[in-house]
């Protein structure tokens, strides 16, 4: 046992010195997306915010720097380590949830089923493309009447004698959709046919006759992000649009945790911009005669969303430890999508409190990310699902339904 | 016709490589403490503290990305440093944009080197670096500011010496050099190989790209001691330092500026002050 005298100062910006469990190439990784992000998202993200929209460049600039697909190997993938994928995350939504939930849906959620479950020839045509950003993904699996259950699904996938497939139904709620150059839609087949009924997966694109993607208005939340209705009306498939290797909710549901598993990690990201923000104006903002961090209600908060903000990074760190061995299970996904996003949700809140009248503006980067992670609470499985997740695997028994 | 100036008063050779359609070119690099980390001086040695982690001076990634676009997909950059303690995390950043191999000298016997001194070693470590056509460096450090070391290490190797590049174009075996100067730019023509110091900000770095960070995990890094390069304790480090830190000051506080309240003729005051400068 070390009998040195403890050192005396901590890092506010790190004050847990998590960077001293990362690797150099990790270190590396996180440092370029955070300077990615400080030279092309912050400027302008705001304004996108305002505006209710995402440039579709900005996919390119994903891009050329690796982030899409990049914890995929091979078909022009960095082939990057889950905790690499983690971090990248995390600066990304430091920067905005939008510009992480694009990263997000094209690598975890249309990327990886081609990936996983795709022929060679699925593989070749799209995911150097989608690596690339010349070609935008979507992932199509809720529906109207279809959301925590996504095994209710009531889009139909109907096969032709000569092999062929027939889609119809919507999908609602889908990032990216209306933007996209390929949908990855889950769709129920015949009861009668050979999948008996099981959910299988198509890759769509999206100039087929029949789709369409219009776009969903009026958003609160998630404004620098485009969400979508995936229309499908008679869409025409060849044989070989089916994903081949994966039947039944196991397809989309893995796909899930991949993404669920990038935004535990993001959700620290929005928190630390968020407690950031309001450590730096508290220090500044000077009310009877002193800087508000002075007061001892403001230190009890900034304390309070350090520690929240970097035990959750440490919980991610440790989780992406794990799924880079390999031991990392479905629930321990769950607890850490749970916590990170309550937990960033109540940091956003109180940093929101902090920063007064101003914390209500766009100026400041603060309610942006407030209103953000509403939507991040419940999308990739809401907190009450999340909690039956791990309720059913603390006690073994499901209260879903 | 704008002023064409040929490399001259430097010592130089004519070297012929024929047309240049693959090109060598070394960036010399300094890993130096984060400057986003407050610093500190080491008061018995007078000089800054480097223990700590040190990263990639941001004035060299402007001499990597030219070189990078200079050798295109047809020649090799390699990267020459002297560091503390085998210090590589700025050299992979380096490599993660798309060098393809460093030079790194460490060497405990380095330590209280002067600028001529890092001078000759970095010319040594260039003779490691096989065969190149240019050699690159910043104009100046981030954390030294000494500004003397590329011409150093011109003299050191007998080649031309250009400073100040903004730009540069290879044409058969010379380079075509835009000179920044205060009032403009120089057209400067010098034959290759030669040492150019490269301006900061004259281009944009490119991002080290995550395909570069994963690859740049395997490419070699040769790290030698003075004794690989021929050198003698007794000639480098605190023992053959040529120039000594007598004393260092605190910069002076800047003096308060004035405060004019607007009376709606504060332009007025305004425009005096400017023009006092002689700024307008
Ligand atoms: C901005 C945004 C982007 C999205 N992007 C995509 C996308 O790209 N692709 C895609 O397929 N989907 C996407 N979604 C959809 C998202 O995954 C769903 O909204 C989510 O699964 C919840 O479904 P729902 O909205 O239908 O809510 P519902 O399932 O109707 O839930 C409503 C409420 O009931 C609760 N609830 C439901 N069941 C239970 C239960 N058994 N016990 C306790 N409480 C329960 C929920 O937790 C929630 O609080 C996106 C959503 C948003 C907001």
């Amino acid at each position: 046992m070390s009998h040195q005298p403890l050192r005396q100062a901590i890092d506010p910006l790190d004050p847990l010195h998590l960077d001293g469990l990362l690797s150099e190439e990790e270190l590396l990784v996180r440092d370029t997306v955070r300077r990615f992000v400080g030279d092309r998202v912050l400027p302008d993200v705001g304004e996108w915010f305002d505006q209710g929209t995402f440039p579709r460049e900005m996919a390119q600039a994903f891009g050329d720097l690796g982030l899409l697909g990049m914890h995929l190997e091979g078909y022009g993938c960095a082939g990057t380590s889950a905790t690499a994928y983690g971090l990248a995350c995390l600066e990304l939504e430091a920067g905005d949830s939008g510009a992480r939930s694009f990263v997000s849906v094209q690598g975890s959620l249309a990327m990886f089923p081609i990936w996983a479950f795709g022929s060679e020839e699925q593989k070749q045509e799209w995911l150097p493309r989608m690596a690339a950003g010349t070609a935008i993904g979507c992932f199509g699996l809720t529906e109207p009447d279809s959301g925590s259950d996504p095994s209710s699904m009531r889009t139909t996938a109907r096969q032709l004698p000569n092999g062929d497939w027939v889609l119809n139904g919507t999908k609602m709620w889908i990032t990216n959709g209306s933007i996209a150059d390929v949908a990855v839609v889950w769709a129920v087949t015949d009861p009668e046919g050979p999948d008996n009924g099981a959910v299988r997966g198509f890759v769509v694109p999206t100039d087929t006759p029949g789709f369409s993607a219009p776009v969903i208005h009026k958003k609160v939340s998630l404004r620098a992000s485009i969400t979508s209705e995936l229309v499908l009306q008679e869409v025409h498939l060849p044989a070989g649009a089916v994903l081949p290797n994966v039947t039944g909710m196991r397809g989309p549901l893995s796909c899930l945790n991949e993404a669920r598993f990038g935004i535990l990690f993001g959700a620290c990201g929005a928190a630390r911009a968020c407690y950031e923000s309001a450590l730096s104006y508290s220090l500044e903002r000077v009310q009877f005669g002193k800087p508000i961090a002075s007061f001892q209600l403001t230190q009890k908060k900034l304390t309070e969303m350090a520690i929240a903000v970097h035990t959750g990074t440490l919980l991610s760190m440790h989780l992406g430890r794990m799924k880079d061995a390999g031991t990392l299970a479905t629930p321990q996904v769950s607890i850490g999508k749970l916590n990170n996003v309550a937990m960033a949700l109540r940091v956003a809140r109180e940093a929101r409190a902090i920063l007064g009248a101003n914390g209500i503006t766009l100026e400041y980067p603060v309610v942006r990310h407030m209103v953000n992670l509403e939507s991040v609470y419940t999308y990739e499985g809401t907190n009450e699902i999340h909690t039956l997740i791990v309720g059913n695997a603390l006690t073994g028994i499901p209260a879903f339904g | 016709m704008p002023s064409t100036v040929v490399a001259g008063s430097f010592c130089y050779r004519r070297v012929t490589v024929g047309k240049l359609s693959y090109m060598n070119v070394v960036v010399c690099v300094k890993q130096i403490p984060d400057p986003a980390d407050p610093g500190a001086l080491d008061p018995t040695t007078k000089t800054l503290k480097r223990d700590g982690k040190l990263i990639l001076d941001e004035s060299d990634s402007y001499g990597v990305e030219m070189a990078l676009q200079l050798v295109g997909d047809s020649g090799e950059v390699t990267l020459v440093s002297m560091a503390p303690n085998g210090e590589v995390s700025g050299l992979r950043t380096a490599l993660a944009m798309g060098a393809a191999k460093a030079v790194l000298v460490s060497d405990d016997a380095l330590k209280g080197s002067d600028s001529l001194t890092t001078a000759k070693v970095l010319a040594k470590a260039i003779g490691r670096a096989g065969d190149y056509d240019l050699v690159l460096a910043a104009t100046e450090s981030s954390d030294g500011y000494t500004g003397t070391v590329p011409e150093q290490i011109a003299e050191v190797l007998g080649l031309p010496s250009v400073t100040f590049a903004k730009s540069i174009t290879v044409d058969g075996s010379s380079i075509k050099v835009d000179r920044q100067t205060e009032a403009g730019y120089d057209e400067v023509t010098c034959p290759l190989p030669a040492v150019v110091s490269v301006t900061a900000g004259v281009v944009e770095p490119r991002y080290p790209s995550f395909k570069g960070i994963m690859a740049a995990k395997s490419k070699p890094v040769d790290q030698v001691g003075i004794a690989d390069l021929g050198l003698d304790a007794g000639a480098v480090g605190w023992a053959g330092a040529g120039q000594e830190i007598v004393e260092v000051v605190a910069a002076e506080a800047r003096e308060a500026g004035e405060v004019i309240e607007d009376d709606g003729e504060a332009y007025n005051r305004i425009v005096t002050f400017l023009s006092d400068l002689k700024v307008i």
